[in-house]
């Protein structure tokens, strides 16, 4: 058992055996995603407020969700990497950034279309989880440009793990950009009920 | 080995040394502490010119203006914190001193600071003379622009080790640097508009100073791991 684990871990071995398996990964992805899609589409009932306007959820939320989940792969993968010299582990982090960076970029995307006609915008400055997918997709470019900027891969490796675990949780800090007074109108109201009927929206949608 | 005979310096000693010789360079050659200033003053000026504004709006978008304006000179002084210590191999001499990197890297960044953070604190009244804001926000700016300042020099520091031997290095330089460095943005210019429109403000100082001390005692350790590693 150990024994396949560590094997697992060294590139020659790794490379053959995910070889052998990106074939079903894409099978098991591709149902998946036409499970969903149909699911979402057209079995899940309407919102009672948003009517069809909500099912966009089903693809807002998840690439949200992995947006900022593949950062925290990208900093365990580089920080394993560092500390016990896996080269796999880099090679995770450095898979990682990329998908990040779409799903990052997908999550603005599907987010502002649904802005759009719930909160009538397609971006608002003072809203800090907006702010704070953008900054994240900055660091995630930011990261590719270091990789891609060092010629020597094992450098380059080390360099951009520095740079993923430089970077604290800034992911809450622009918060404070909401207690400038009364931003809320009856025309635009409050982002953050907006959020937390998203949120409710989103919870009774899934365990329904 | 000559452990015994020769003393070695303190630690306070080699922090001093390397801040005087930084400054020492600049005194020799103040074009490169003058442009970041010039620079600054520049694109604080371009914005009234640019969108002819109101006074009012003026007041409004003066705290963003001017650090919009601190962040880019900041950025632009940054490319050069180890370039020529690269080029002329005094940075290997750095790395290879028997006192502590991050110490040494801690008196990179503070040299920085005493030549593009503090100059722009001491020349920002005068950006905020001509934005018209009231004289009692002018202290709060200062502040928070000395805070701030304090918080980019240390944070570039780790971002220009990082990129100190590439070619490409001065785009990708602010590349790393900008998320980095927006929450002091954000929080340095909020304050200051907070403190104009008579809102108490204290939190965003409290903010600044303690993302201040955060990069004070993180910072140093990575910009010498970066060091050693685009050294190596």
């Amino acid at each position: 058992m150990w024994s396949f684990l560590h094997k697992l871990a060294s590139p020659p071995h790794f490379y053959g055996i995910s070889a052998r398996m990106i074939p079903w990964f894409y099978a098991a992805g591709l149902l998946a995603v036409a499970y969903g899609s149909v699911a979402g589409l057209f079995y899940a009932p309407a919102d009672e407020e948003m009517n069809d306007g909500f099912r966009i959820i089903y693809v807002h939320v998840p690439a949200a969700f992995i947006s900022m989940s593949a950062y925290m792969v990208m900093a365990i993968g580089a920080g394993i990497g560092l500390i016990w010299r896996m080269k796999l582990a880099h090679a995770v982090a450095a898979g990682a950034a990329p998908l990040g960076a779409w799903f990052t970029f997908l999550a603005l995307i599907t987010g502002s279309i649904w802005g759009r006609p719930m909160w009538g915008t397609w971006w608002e400055w003072g809203d800090p989880r907006l702010t704070s997918e953008l900054l994240l997709l900055f660091l995630y470019f930011g990261y590719m440009a270091l990789r891609a900027a060092i010629d020597d891969t094992a450098k380059a490796d080390k360099a951009s793990a520095v740079l993923a675990w430089s970077v604290p949780s800034i992911s809450r800090s622009s918060t404070f950009r909401s207690s400038g007074g009364p931003r809320c109108t009856r025309d635009r109201p409050c982002s953050s009920q907006e959020g937390r009927r998203c949120i409710r929206t989103c919870c009774t949608r899934c365990w329904q | 080995m000559s452990g015994q005979d020769r003393q070695l310096p303190g630690l306070m000693e080699g922090f001093i040394a390397i801040v005087r010789r930084d400054l020492l360079l600049a005194w020799k050659r103040p074009g490169d502490v003058l442009n970041p200033l010039f620079f600054f003053a520049m694109v604080a000026s371009l914005f009234p010119l640019a969108a002819a504004p109101s006074p009012e709006q003026l007041m409004l978008n003066g705290p963003g203006v001017v650090w919009v304006a601190a962040l880019l000179a900041t950025l632009l002084s940054l490319n050069s914190l180890f370039l020529s210590d690269f080029e002329d191999g005094s940075l290997d001499q750095i790395i290879l001193s028997p006192q502590p990197l991050p110490l040494l890297g801690l008196g990179k960044a503070a040299a920085h600071w005493l030549l593009s953070g503090l100059p722009l604190v001491l020349v920002s009244p005068l950006i905020a003379v001509s934005y018209r804001m009231p004289a009692d926000i002018v202290g709060v700016m200062m502040l928070t622009l000395a805070l701030g300042t304090v918080s980019l020099s240390l944070l570039g520091a780790i971002g220009a080790a990082l990129t100190v031997g590439l070619n490409r290095g001065n785009a990708l330089l602010s590349l790393l640097i900008m998320p980095l460095a927006m929450p002091v943005l954000i929080f340095g210019a909020r304050t200051v508009s907070l403190a104009a429109t008579g809102d108490p403000y204290a939190a965003g100082i409290y903010f600044l100073a303690a993302y201040c001390m955060l990069a004070l005692t993180l910072a140093p350790f990575a910009t010498a791991a970066a060091l050693k590693i685009s050294n190596e």
